[in-house]
């Protein structure tokens, strides 16, 4: 059953290689039939691997299925590793991946590029499951790069509108920035073992070849990876921005999967942490920093999907805090759970702005679940995981890395930490209920003429944003590119909004079961953690965290905490926001303007580092290097001009120089005899 | 076909065929073929061409085949003596350096010939050609200095006539820039291979002689950096290497789409070839002493070459700045003196002339529709021609250096080959990577990206002949991404040798630490 697993990277590649050759050819849903059925496949074939894994004696769970020889010289070969980790990555992958597709196929219903899109989402999927299953750092690189590419692509799906092909390039770049850290990382391993395969890499490292020093610079590279896949501080910026592709992808890549990518990395490289854990305090920091910054910022916006953003890299800071405070186990925890409700939010905003024409300003929404029962009925489940209300979801997650960040860092640190984590869940919850708030509940603002003219503040802030990519009106939305039927704009007063098809009600309803239920893969009532002893031998060289000293009193007495915080932040988003959308209070500028970072880096750039690149490129080059040449040229020249008069013919001018050449040489042959 | 077969027939006693002799010989026959068709006979004329440089081809890849990919030594050799009197021979062979040079320098003439569309006097145009791609070949497979400098000089003139010829409208100035700039680095070139021949003659007490072994083995020459700088000195214009490269520039700009492709393709790398096969094969113990210098400037050259094509505002020359970039890494791979890293070395000459070449071919069909380079001039070309946005992108993406796509193989082998030896500037090369997508990903986005406006609303999209000469590129791009050890195994034997021979000459061990701790250390040897 384990030779089912050359099968889940290869029924994406098919539907790719189907859709390249014959795409352009199939009618409208076909195309996206064919990808959501490669999708569908490669799920069914995970859950056969997945089923001969289980199978096997818990400590011989890491297989490796070698495909080809792929750099000979650095003996990395394509090949698979089958072990519980990478399992748990490719089930959720491929099985929310396959809920996201079907999806999209009522989302692009119209599009003139709609089979080019499902192209790109197979050539996604294949690429985030050869990150997840590849056997080496390299191999796993060669998915990353891949994820980043077909992010690259789909981001700027809409490449008609500028501002999406620049959030598409920013992604990519500020990618590449970590992606320096990677790379270096693996020249490091490779200059110690010769090898970038992890079951060698690992071996080594509990032989003792990586001093303490080098583990944490190891450790700290990937981490630099990390930050740019996984959009923590301070590389987050390419995220919000990223929500100009189409919403299917913001689900799929900028949430529930590739974003994932680092976390995955870390809990990877888990056993360089046994060597030395110092790195892990930054990226515990780091993590908790970012949790909170993109929180507060969650707090202002007005874009439906910028909420979302911010709130998965907050969410995703949760996960490294996980990863920092060595709770491995937590972080793959939330991070599926987080896939569910996540993905379940952005296929809901998604069918939120189908239903409403694509409008994306939640400040012209609300009473939405009149018209639209299923999306806002399941949007609620996603709502009541992430706020960490029992016994959804995110409670189970979020509450075991509060408790492990409290444990694994002693003193002020661990205390501090924990305190950062509970006041963005606080937040959290906040922010999410403003946001069902704005858009389910409430008068319904849209289809009125004057409903954008109240909020003339808002529209001030969005034109002060002036950020790199997203200049344009938030209505501008997602529409572009669509062709021409007349769906454009913000709604008229003609159309209502109404709810989606079901190709795109399913999905919602099958995550919203999975934000309800899916915590049991790691339940403590009747299942003893299952997902803990699943992952246990992966993780178990990087000294893991256990609760388990950690009396069930205290876990109930932290329970109730954290329980509580949600509960105090939805009751103050409800509290504030039923008032009325027009709450400039509780909006600061500096948070709607994201802290201003995208500013100063625009600042910067397109300041001081044009600058020194133009200079670099005409006054250095154009200027002092082909200047020099050109001048040795013309002094060539003109010296030419001048020795063509020597050749005067005259005889005793010949003799004179060869004279005082003969004088010359022979002062410098006696010279040098001494 | 049929010569595939003979091939396989021939076997590894192939020295029956002289292959590479032929390979020289062929197109520059045919180059004399084309000279004597009368002017009027086009179709004479294109047949003889195409036939010409397709032969060639299937010649250069029937010598793939024969290659025996265990062998490090040089293979398939033909040795005749030329000028008696001063030990000069028509002396040629390949190894796992040269291999992949020579197929693909085969591979790229019928792409250049039939690619851009060729406005005047076809005739000239197409000996020309041939007679650059005798002497490319020639270059590539010459072991005798002499025979080698020849190749090297004569490749000069027909490009000289192709740029002043067919280019745009400062061509002139370029064609005599590119002349007279190289001419001046081969001059330490010739004076360099001369005085070594002199040396070997005096120190061995033998005949005068030219090949390029028997010169290796002149006793005291390893560590004779003065020689070594008169071989680097030409190589590195050729190559080229910051800050001799802006001749390159204004050449690439210049040159028809036939010539850019040529050029970037297999002429720049006469340069990086010619830095591993003579500069430190001759030199290892100079090479590593001066190890520290050309690190340095390959470096700079990384990332200069980057920041200087951001802001180019002329689309060919940006795809120019790039190979000032691109061949940074070749070259600090080659001072990395590890297997990996030499290996990427080559890997990344041919990559290179994979990628660069596809590039030029679509700004020139960019350029025949659109009669500007200007990037702003151009916008939103991906709408209204979607084949040629998407094999751009396809083609920038393996140039940024994407795993999974051709450009990653070399480049990652260089980087990791030359950071045990070379760490810091390995560490400060890699931020290059990072500039390569920020300036090809920024002219993407303003020439393909975006809504077309009128005067781009019109562009064709690739016709079926356009795509036919890309096609094999395309298929190299994606097959060595993904499957490279066809490539990877035939080099490694030959690098292999050279790594040990520069171990086992460069001089004392206890010199090696001196490159691992960096310039200050390397500095103070004698």
């Amino acid at each position: 059953m384990l030779d089912a697993a050359y099968l889940i990277p290869a029924f994406p590649v098919l539907g790719f290689v189907v859709l390249l050759c014959v795409g352009s050819k199939l009618k409208e849903p076909h195309a996206g039939v064919v990808a959501t059925a490669a999708s569908a496949a490669s799920f069914v074939a995970a859950l056969v691997t997945f089923a001969g894994l289980v199978g096997e004696d818990s400590h011989h769970r890491s297989i490796t299925k070698v495909v080809f020889d792929w750099i000979p010289s650095l003996d990395v070969k394509v090949a698979f590793l089958i072990d519980p980790l990478s399992m748990t990555m490719v089930l959720f992958i491929t099985g929310v991946g396959t809920l996201i597709h079907l999806f999209a196929i009522g989302y692009m219903h119209g599009d003139q590029r709609f089979s080019r899109f499902f192209l790109y989402m197979n050539l996604f999927l294949a690429s985030m499951l050869l990150l997840v299953l590849g056997d080496s750092f390299l191999l796993m690189f060669l998915g990353w790069e891949g994820v980043g590419a077909c992010s690259y692509l789909l981001i700027s799906f809409w490449f008609e509108r500028d501002s999406a092909s620049t959030a598409a390039k920013k992604a990519f770049v500020a990618n590449r920035v970590g992606d320096v850290g990677l790379m270096i990382a693996m020249f490091v391993i490779f200059s110690k073992v010769g090898s970038l395969t992890f079951s060698t890499v690992f071996e080594r490292v509990e032989e003792g070849v990586f001093s303490k020093s080098v583990a944490t610079a190891i450790l700290l590279l990937l981490f630099l990876g990390a930050c740019g896949k996984s959009a923590q501080l301070p590389l987050y910026v390419w995220l919000p921005d990223a929500m100009e592709g189409p919403t299917p992808v913001s689900a799929l890549i900028h949430a529930a999967t590739m974003v994932t990518a680092g976390v995955y990395l870390l809990c990877r490289a888990n056993p360089f942490v046994g060597v030395d854990d110092s790195a892990m305090t930054v990226v515990a920091v780091v993590g908790a920093a970012t949790a909170l910054y993109a929180a507060l910022i969650a707090t202002s916006q007005d874009d439906i999907k910028k909420v979302l953003a911010y709130s998965t890299i907050s969410q995703l800071g949760y996960m490294f805090l996980a990863v920092g405070s060595r709770a491995y186990v937590a972080a793959i925890f939330h991070m599926v759970t987080h896939a569910f409700f996540k993905a379940l939010m952005f296929l809901g905003s998604g069918s939120v702005i189908h239903g409403m024409h694509e409008e994306q300003d939640m400040k012209r929404m609300g009473a939405l679940k009149r018209f639209m029962p299923i999306t806002a009925f399941t949007f609620l489940a996603g709502w009541l995981a992430i706020a960490g209300i029992p016994p959804f979801a995110g409670f189970w997650s979020k509450d075991e890395i509060l408790l492990s960040a409290l444990e694994s860092f002693d003193g002020p640190l661990g205390v501090l930490l924990y305190a950062v984590g509970l006041v963005t869940a606080l937040l959290t919850a906040y922010y999410m209920t403003r946001q069902i708030q704005l858009v389910f509940f409430g008068d319904p603002r849209h289809g009125k003429a004057d409903a954008h003219g109240g909020h003339a503040q808002g529209e001030g802030h969005t034109e002060e944003q002036g950020q790199l990519t997203t200049p344009e009106p938030v209505a501008a939305g997602d529409q572009a590119g669509r062709g021409d039927d007349g769906d454009h704009g913000a709604l008229g007063a003609a159309a209502t909004p109404h709810e989606s098809p079901p190709t795109m009600t399913i999905p919602l309803l099958v995550l919203a079961a999975l934000s309800v239920g899916g915590w049991v893969i790691n339940s403590p009532i009747l299942l003893d953690y299952p997902l803990e002893h699943w992952l246990e031998p992966v993780v178990e060289a990087g000294r893991p965290l256990h609760l388990t000293e950690v009396s069930t009193a205290t876990k109930i007495l932290f329970s109730a905490i954290a329980t509580a915080a949600g509960v105090i932040g939805i009751a103050a988003g409800f509290r504030i926001w039923r008032r009325g959308a027009d709450q400039p209070g509780f909006e600061p500028r500096l948070l709607r303007r994201g802290f201003g970072f995208d500013q100063i880096l625009a600042a910067l750039f397109g300041g001081p580092g044009r600058k020194a690149a133009d200079s670099a490129a005409y006054r250095v080059d154009a200027g002092i290097i082909d200047g020099t040449v050109d001048g040795i040229a013309t002094v060539v020249r003109r010296g030419g001009a001048q020795l063509r008069r020597l050749q005067s013919g005259y005889v005793r001018s010949y003799a004179l120089g060869i004279t005082t050449g003969t004088v010359l040489l022979l002062a410098y042959v006696v010279n040098r005899g001494r | 076909m049929s010569l595939l077969l003979a091939a396989e027939r021939a076997g590894a006693g192939g020295e029956d065929f002289p292959y590479l002799t032929v390979a020289v010989l062929l197109p520059a026959l045919v180059g004399v073929a084309v000279a004597l068709v009368p002017r009027r006979r086009e179709e004479v004329i294109r047949v003889l061409g195409v036939l010409g440089t397709t032969a060639t081809a299937a010649l250069t890849v029937v010598i793939a085949v024969v290659f025996d990919r265990h062998e490090a030594g040089y293979q398939l050799v033909s040795r005749h003596p030329w000028i008696k009197s001063f030990g000069i021979s028509w002396h040629l062979g390949v190894d796992g350096i040269s291999l992949w040079l020579v197929v693909l320098t085969g591979l790229l003439f019928p792409i250049a010939l039939l690619g851009p569309k060729v406005h005047k006097d076809l005739k000239a145009y197409t000996a020309w050609l041939l007679l650059l791609e005798a002497a490319m070949i020639g270059a590539f497979l010459s072991l005798d200095l002499f025979l080698f400098f020849v190749f090297f000089e004569v490749v000069l003139v027909p490009m000289y006539f192709l740029i002043g010829g067919w280019g745009y409208t400062s061509r002139r100035y370029a064609a005599l820039k590119f002349f007279v700039y190289t001419l001046v680095g081969s001059a330490f070139l010739l004076v360099g291979i001369i005085v070594l021949a002199q040396l070997h003659q005096a120190r061995t007490g033998g005949a005068l002689t030219f090949d390029l072994v028997e010169l290796s083995k002149t006793p005291g020459i390893a560590g004779s950096q003065l020689l070594f700088l008169a071989f680097m000195v030409a190589f590195a214009v050729k190559v080229p290497v910051f800050p001799l490269h802006t001749w390159l520039p204004d050449a690439h700009t210049e040159a028809p789409t036939a010539g850019s492709v040529i050029l970037a393709g297999v002429m720049l790398k006469l340069g990086t070839y010619g830095i591993l096969r003579f500069a430190i094969f001759l030199f290892p113990q100079a090479a590593k002493e001066l190890a520290w210098l050309w690190l340095t400037l390959a470096v700079i050259g990384m990332v200069y070459g980057a920041v200087v094509a951001t802001m180019q505002k002329d689309l060919k020359r940006l795809v120019a700045y790039s190979s000032v970039a691109h061949l940074g890494f070749i070259v600090l791979g080659a001072f990395a003196f590890t297997r990996q890293g030499m290996q990427g070395s080559v890997v990344q000459m041919i990559n290179h002339g994979i990628s660069t070449p596809a590039l030029f071919l679509l700004v020139g069909w960019l350029y025949e529709r659109r009669h500007t380079r200007q990037i702003a001039e151009l916008r939103g070309i991906w709408k209204v021609a979607p084949v040629m946005g998407g094999v751009f992108l396809l083609v920038t993406f393996s140039s940024i250096g994407l795993p999974g796509l051709n450009g990653f193989v070399g480049e990652f082998l260089v980087l990791i080959g030359a950071y045990p030896t070379a760490k810091w500037w390995v560490v400060v090369g890699t931020t290059a990577v990072i500039l390569a997508a920020l300036y090809l990903l920024w002219a993407f986005q303003r020439v393909f990206q975006g809504e077309p406006d009128e005067a781009n609303r019109g562009v064709p999209d690739l016709t079926m002949r356009e795509r036919a000469v890309i096609a094999p590129l395309l298929l190299l791009i994606v097959v060595l991404g993904v499957y490279p050890k066809p490539l990877l195994e035939r080099i490694e034997p030959s690098v292999t040798e050279l790594v040990e021979h520069v171990q086992a000459n460069g001089g004392d061990t206890r010199k090696e630490p001196a490159i691992l701790a960096g310039p200050h250390a390397a500095g103070q040897t004698p």
